[in-house]
């Protein structure tokens, strides 16, 4: 065709999508959108001095005890899955939103919604399962609730759990915690929950099975603040993955993240389905993770106990807390590559999607 | 990992980079083609470890920015239909269409699906016989094998519920239009691996001959980048045009014969439109007569669809490398992944997004 035909500078672009009129389900994705529901939706009618801090946890002072309090609801698919299933993780869930807090877990609630026809084996196969996972983590299901929705009208089951805390004495940690200097510790490598649920639904077979991390962290923050009170925050990076909690400290705490792509773990198996379906592993849902940040001068006695720690002997330090200054502005995560460039480390807009090709 | 380590290897590719630097004597701009690619250069800030005399250009090879908005119309009319279950990669759903996005109509109630293969779309189709089931089949070469088998199987198994909004686009026509262009600046290219896997490197004869230009035929990753930058530099620095293949574990002169006969099997060239860019002579693929019932566009009577596409952003340019996503005022501020004014900020693919996701910062200061 002749050159003269085309004209570039006439073709435009659509205009964008004006606010979602609708819910996505984007919007539970833990990313950008998220962030938008809350901000738009429910922070400026529920706003309160607890609730604006965006913890994972309300931290709230009793009686002179200050209580942690948290809730989640879980609505996985499959429900049984490579590590676990969605009863263990109702209990793991909300158990490490309190641990995150620092606080002691001590009592779960558990609330069902069930979908007509749903198998009444697998009911008992999923509580015994979270009965046994609060039994390991210390906790007592001590209140619950039960409804039956029409079929069609849930997908099998869905399960809140709320949970609640003992703070200790001297603990006080918070996402707006983080200051230039400190270093940013992960407890080992990432990824494995998500792909072990994508692998499982998606029917991916790879040569070892891939399996969830789901798992109680409590204890292994029990193990850290005891070699240290200097630990300004922890974080379990789920749903967004590792990508959005540093994005979310950096945010609230204003101050910009620097990481290293060398330092965090990744299993091989995890890396290598993420190459194939073309996802970044940071962005990538954990169940049994934590980030830390730490002050400088108590980094290594942390990572030692994290290491020395079951759930942490992968342990590593990621990276650093930098200034909000130039390009580094307060909310920027950036990750060094081997390579020796830097990257802007972003909240991803909704759920990653599998590229074309 | 093998097969990707021994590719992003930092000493590797810092050797090549000085590779280059030791034969660069004056100014290249190069083009990779594929949106991959630029993917890759953008992640690794492959940029840097460059000498200031290679500059790249980022080419059209994103499936999902060069999809016609009339296309993505289309495909939400039909997914809008209360009998279809409508699959595509995931890729397409965020893509906005004159209204709406797929993601709207699924949270509207319409059944729109991500599948990973469209041999899924023709899986759900046998299960539910009661349903259409449509695949939105976009992309370039490299996809077009899967979704002639899936059209090929559809037709063996019998199903008469099954169809494909076929909206395939074709390289060579895309980078002979960029060569033809006065105003390209391009003096070599990085033809896309992976479409090459399936068609070889035989068409690109035509095009060294023609225009004089060097094509090195480049994988996606840093390693594989930095070889084919550096095999194009030595041959511009020589005075060489030439077709030569870096991707030579994946890549073969004459591609794949048997992915290509299935597509000749099932598809046929013709005139397509390509977003931001216009209508180009035989730079796609349609579905053949014989296959004239598995086509959705004929199946759906979904009527014409003329999408006005109001001016703002500068997708055109930027496809054709004649203007980077940085040289864009809307960058970063009007335009971004959460409001995106044209499909290269949408996908995964696409050149804005991969500068606005690894690299503003090396650019604007962004407001959140």
């Amino acid at each position: 065709m002749s050159p003269s035909a085309i004209d570039p500078t006439s073709f435009t672009c659509p205009a964008p999508l004006k606010q979602a009129e609708r819910i996505v389900l984007g919007h539970g994705s833990g990313g950008r959108l998220s962030a938008e529901l809350l901000r738009d939706v429910f922070l400026p009618l529920f706003s309160n001095p607890v609730l604006d801090r965006l913890d994972d946890q309300a931290v709230l002072e009793i009686g002179g005890t200050r209580m942690a309090f948290t809730t989640d609801s879980f609505v996985v698919q499959p429900l049984f899955f490579p590590g676990g299933d969605i009863g263990s993780l109702a209990v793991h869930g909300t158990v490490n939103d309190l641990a995150m807090g620092g606080a002691k877990p001590l009592f779960l609630s558990a609330g069902f919604i069930l979908e007509e026809g749903f198998p009444t084996a697998d009911l008992k196969r999923i509580a015994a399962s979270m009965a046994r996972a609060a039994a390991a983590a210390g906790v007592a299901i001590v209140t619950g609730d039960t409804k039956v929705v029409e079929k069609g009208k849930g997908d099998g089951l869905f399960i809140n759990t709320t949970g609640i805390g003992i703070v200790p004495e001297g603990v006080r940690m918070s996402a707006s915690q983080a200051r230039p200097g400190d270093r940013v510790l992960l407890s080992g490598p990432i990824g494995d929950h998500g792909i072990a649920i994508l692998a499982k639904r998606e029917g991916l077979e790879f040569e070892t099975e891939i399996v969830s991390d789901s798992a109680a962290l409590h204890g292994l923050v029990e193990a850290m603040l005891a070699a240290s009170m200097a630990i300004r925050c922890l974080r379990d990076p789920t749903r967004g993955g590792l990508s959005s909690t540093l994005n979310e400290i950096a945010g609230q705490s204003g101050v910009s993240i620097q990481i290293e792509e060398t330092a965090i773990p990744v299993h091989d198996q995890v890396r290598g389905a993420c190459e194939l379906l073309g996802l970044d592993p940071l962005y990538v849902a954990n169940e049994g993770k934590l980030v830390a940040i730490v002050a400088p001068e108590a980094a290594a006695s942390v990572l030692a106990a994290m290491r020395s720690h079951a759930l942490g002997q992968e342990a590593s330090i990621i990276g650093t807390v930098g200034d909000a200054v130039g390009n580094q502005r307060a909310g920027t995560v950036t990750m060094k590559s081997a390579f020796g460039s830097t990257r802007i480390v972003d909240l991803l807009a909704g759920d990653q999607l599998p590229r074309i090709c | 990992m093998k097969y990707v380590d021994e590719y992003r290897d930092p000493q590797v590719a810092l050797g090549i980079a000085q590779r280059i630097k030791s034969i660069v004597t004056r100014p290249w701009v190069l083009m990779e083609v594929c949106g991959g690619q630029t993917h890759t250069l953008m992640r690794y800030g492959m940029e840097e470890l460059l000498p200031p005399e290679v500059e790249l250009v980022h080419g059209p090879g994103c499936p999902v920015c060069v999809t016609p908005l009339a296309m993505v119309d289309r495909a939400i009319r039909i997914a809008s239909q209360p009998q279809v279950i409508f699959t595509s990669y995931g890729d397409m759903l965020r893509v906005p269409g004159s209204n709406s996005d797929l993601f709207q109509v699924k949270a509207g109630g319409g059944d729109v699906r991500i599948v990973y293969s469209p041999m899924d779309a023709v899986k759900l189709a046998q299960a539910n016989p009661d349903r259409k089931v449509c695949f939105f089949g976009v992309g370039f070469e490299t996809t077009a094998p899967a979704n002639a088998m899936a059209v090929w199987q559809a037709k063996r198994l019998g199903l008469t519920n099954f169809s494909m909004l076929v909206s395939h686009v074709l390289v060579p026509p895309a980078m002979r239009l960029i060569l033809e262009s006065p105003s390209s600046r391009v003096q070599g290219f990085i033809a896309p691996g992976h479409v090459c896997t399936v068609m070889g490197y035989q068409e690109y004869d035509e095009l060294v001959n023609e225009f004089k230009i060097p094509i090195v035929v480049g994988g996606f990753e840093p390693v594989d980048l930095l070889e084919a930058i550096h095999m194009l530099v030595a041959q511009l620095e020589e005075g060489r045009a030439e077709v030569e293949n870096q991707y030579t574990r994946s890549v073969t002169y004459q591609g794949n014969p048997g992915a290509q006969k299935i597509m000749r099997e099932v598809f046929e060239v013709a005139d397509r439109k390509w977003r931001g860019i216009g209508s180009i002579a035989q730079s796609g693929y349609r579905l053949r007569d014989e296959y004239a019932r598995f086509d959705a566009e004929r199946v759906f009577e979904i009527g014409e669809f003329v999408a006005e596409e109001p001016k703002e952003c500068i997708s055109a340019l930027v496809l054709q490398g004649l203007k980077k996503p940085v040289d864009c005022s809307a960058f970063g501020t009007r335009c971004t992944p959460m409001n995106p004014l044209g499909a290269p900020m949408v996908s995964t693919e696409g050149a804005c997004a991969a500068y606005y996701q690894y690299r503003r910062h090396t650019y604007v200061t962004v407001s959140h």
